[in-house]
């Protein structure tokens, strides 16, 4: 199953080989090949309804490929159970869906799948890494629109995962709490070296955090490259 | 006063069926006039209904001499029936049909087949196929109310069920909340009807067996086994078809399958 890249193979997380998914009628996603490496920020930009989201989907396996695969550190991920995979592979969507309760108990929720507990130390430093010390037992029905979104990163990044996948994480959010969330988006690649796989459909925000951009279209890979040229062409 | 003017039977059924056909008709022009229209569906209702009753009743008149066996089979091409009534009430749902007539099967068939094996429910066929039909009836209902309330709920809660899909949690468990409430909203009719029995209902039965000379109070405290017979068998089934049918939003690999727009 592993099939080694000679020069790079260590820093290249996920390996995307002509990833697919077509429903009846309708072809959603089609041949897209690319790679993700440690540390970076992969953009995908691409219209409304080009299948960015459908694309991300099929990355943590949410919904099923009907061709092609992806090798998660170069294996092929349908050998993973799902649910490894998506501890592994984490994800961010552009609302944040916390859990009725504590801020604490939402950080919790991802190592108590496994029979894990966070220490308070643990749960602090995640909150600290989000820019929200203090807040483990505020209740997530009061929190602002920005704080929710940064607790649902504090809980993805809680499962300590390989790869995070970002889904318009700001287009729900006002200009200030954009910028928080995009200064954490550049910590998470930066300082922890998790790498991020960031849909969105503002291209400039796509030039301010990325490295590489896909453009889609229709489904499928137009573009990509380095995110100047890729984003410009 | 009907009585008055129809001397056979037959003729006093069918007149006294119009005039409560007569009546609901009223009703659907009096709805029609706030600008609801409900005529064409309650046309068809109505003449199907009679249509199969009817039939239902000559089929009863003749079976009435047959050996009471022979109910086994009337009672499973209800449950049939049953099942693919209420997998009506939850279309795209997965296996609907399936889940339904099983979950109905064993919910209402087990409590028929221990209750006719106790004693409790008479053998003859006149008394097993109506008291057997009543609770597959009623399971049918409390199934479609349950499969009904599952899916709209799994359908307005899929960003909280996939975002705990996306943090490593198992399929089951992240539609578990819904299984829950589903079960629960389902049984609400039957433990109203059990809570205000006497007081806001006299069921069918009772006046039946009054009117074929059984003891006032031995026909009251039947009405309450009958009612404790409808909420076991429709309890069960509930718990089995909310069951079954998390099992069936779910693939093998933990993805949501139930989907708005499907
Ligand atoms: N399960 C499905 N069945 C049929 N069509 C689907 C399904 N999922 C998505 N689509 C369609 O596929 C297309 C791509 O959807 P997708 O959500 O991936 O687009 P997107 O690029 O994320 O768009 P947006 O920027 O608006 O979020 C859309 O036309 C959508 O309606
Ligand atoms: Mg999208």
């Amino acid at each position: 199953m592993t099939l080694p890249e000679p020069g790079q193979a260590d820093s290249v997380i996920l390996r995307v080989e002509n990833l697919g998914r077509s429903v009846p009628g309708k072809i959603l996603v089609s041949g897209a090949t690319f790679e993700v490496r440690k540390g970076e920020t992969l953009a995908i930009v691409g219209p409304s309804g080009s299948g960015k989201s459908s694309l991300l989907r099929l990355l943590n396996r949410l919904d099923e490929p009907t061709t092609g695969t992806v090798y998660v550190d170069g294996t092929d991920y349908r050998q993973i159970p799902p649910r490894e995979l998506r501890r592994r592979i984490g994800m961010v969507l552009q609302r944040p869906f916390l859990f009725p309760g504590k801020v604490a108990e939402n950080l919790q929720f991802g190592p108590k799948q496994r029979g894990q507990n966070l220490s308070p130390a643990e749960i602090e430093e995640l909150l600290a890494g989000v820019g929200l010390s203090g807040f483990e037992s505020r209740d997530v029905s009061n929190l602002s629109g920005g704080e929710a979104q940064r607790v649902s990163f504090a809980r993805a990044l809680a499962n300590s995962p390989e790869a995070l996948l970002l889904d318009e994480p700001t287009s729900a959010l006002d200009e200030a709490a954009k910028r928080d969330v995009e200064t954490l988006i550049r910590q998470i690649g930066q300082e922890h070296g998790i790498p991020c796989v960031l849909v969105t459909h503002d291209v400039a925000q796509a030039a301010r955090l990325a490295e590489r951009a896909l453009v889609l279209e229709g489904g499928q890979i137009v573009r990509s490259g380095p995110v100047k040229e890729a984003l410009h062409a | 006063m009907l009585k008055t003017l129809f001397h056979s039977q037959l003729q006093l059924g069918l007149a006294q069926a119009g005039v409560a056909a007569l009546t609901a008709l009223l009703v659907v022009m009096a709805a029609a006039r706030r600008g609801i229209h409900l005529e064409k569906d309650l046309a068809i209702a109505m003449a199907r209904g009679l249509v199969q009753i009817v039939a239902v009743g000559s089929i009863l008149l003749l079976l009435l001499r047959s050996p009471s066996w022979t109910s086994i089979f009337l009672l499973i091409a209800m449950i049939i029936a049953a099942g693919a009534t209420s997998a009506r009430r939850a279309k795209g749902m997965p296996g609907a049909f399936q889940v339904s007539t099983w979950s109905i099967a064993c919910g209402a068939g087990s409590v028929i087949a221990l209750m006719t094996a106790l004693g409790v429910i008479d053998t003859p066929i006149t008394a097993l196929v109506p008291v057997g039909s009543m609770l597959i009836a009623n399971a049918m209902n409390t199934n479609g109310l349950a499969l009904n309330r599952f899916r709209s709920d799994v359908l307005a809660h899929v960003g909280e069920i996939e975002t705990a899909l996306a943090l490593g949690a198992d399929g089951k468990s992240s539609v578990s909340p819904y299984v829950q409430v589903s079960f629960e909203a389902s049984l609400i009719p039957a433990i109203d009807s059990l809570r205000s029995l006497g007081i806001v209902w006299i069921p069918g039965l009772m006046a039946g067996m009054l009117l074929s000379g059984a003891r006032p109070i031995y026909a009251a405290i039947y009405q309450f086994v009958l009612l404790a017979m409808i909420f076991a068998a429709s309890g069960l089934t509930s718990l089995i078809s909310t069951l079954l049918i998390r099992a069936r939003v779910m693939s093998p690999a933990e993805q949501l399958i139930l989907r708005p727009g499907q």
